[in-house]
């Protein structure tokens, strides 16, 4: 019997065969949405106990691997609409021991990422979603589109609209792009 | 908005963001084994309500016990 047949019939040793085929991607394709190590890996367990515990739902003959991004995604999400309003993306620590004298590297870095962090903390959470992987990580449409539940097209216009939101806020915001 | 635009938008933003970790740091199996132990041996707040129903409706009607006991 293949392993996700096993896996549809709540086998753990299956369970953990999966979860040790797909845990890279999953963590990665979350880390590349929320921004942030430790969250990204509490949002991976928590997306393989949800599959574990649907494990009757999932179609054997189906595709592992999406059924996984899509749930992942969905948890992403969740994360991004319940922290839209509190400190948005990582701050790196070296920063804050650079130098931040106006017109040095440091200042200059250091207020591109203020810029971007406050743009994408203002973007809506499923603008937001396409925006970081589309523009920042050039995932391709079609699998942003498979990943969120959507089209590949439905997944353009909202690119199209974080772009240009994006575009507006950091021009409002004084980056010179 | 040109390709150019979105280009120069695209340079922006990944020059404003941490680059990810591609894997994560450590095994996460044996979190996915605690969290399931954990859930497993707890009652959902549900079973609760209706368990505190139930015995507030027997407090109420004790003549009903005999006919729940006999249904049961």
């Amino acid at each position: 019997m293949r392993v996700e047949e096993r896996f549809a019939q709540g086998d753990l040793g299956a369970f953990e065969e999966l979860f040790r085929a797909y845990q890279p991607d999953v963590y990665r394709w979350v880390a590349r949405i929320v921004r942030d190590h430790g969250i990204a890996e509490d949002l991976t367990v928590e997306a393989f106990l949800r599959m574990y515990r649907a494990h009757a739902r999932f179609d054997p003959d189906g595709n592992f691997g999406g059924w996984a991004r899509r749930i992942a995604t969905n948890l992403a999400l969740d994360h991004l609409r319940k922290s839209r309003r509190e400190a948005p993306l990582t701050i790196d620590p070296e920063d804050s021991r650079a130098d931040t004298r106006p017109g040095s590297d440091a200042a200059e870095r250091r207020e591109i990422r203020d810029a971007v962090a406050r743009a994408m903390s203002e973007l809506p959470p499923k603008l937001r979603v396409v925006a970081t992987l589309a523009l920042v990580e050039e995932v391709p449409y079609r699998e942003i589109g498979e990943a969120l539940g959507i089209s590949e097209g439905a997944a353009r216009v909202r690119g199209f609209r974080a772009s240009r939101f994006l575009r507006e806020k950091l021009k409002a915001l004084g980056a010179a792009l | 908005m040109s390709e150019r635009d979105d280009r120069d938008l695209q340079e922006f933003l990944k020059r404003g963001l941490e680059p990810m970790e591609s894997e994560p740091r450590r095994d996460l199996w044996p979190r996915v084994l605690q969290k399931m132990d954990e859930r497993t041996g707890r009652v959902p707040w549900l079973d609760w309500a209706l368990l505190g129903t139930l015995a507030l409706w027997l407090l109420l009607n004790p003549r009903a016990i005999p006919m729940l006991l006999y249904h049961l």
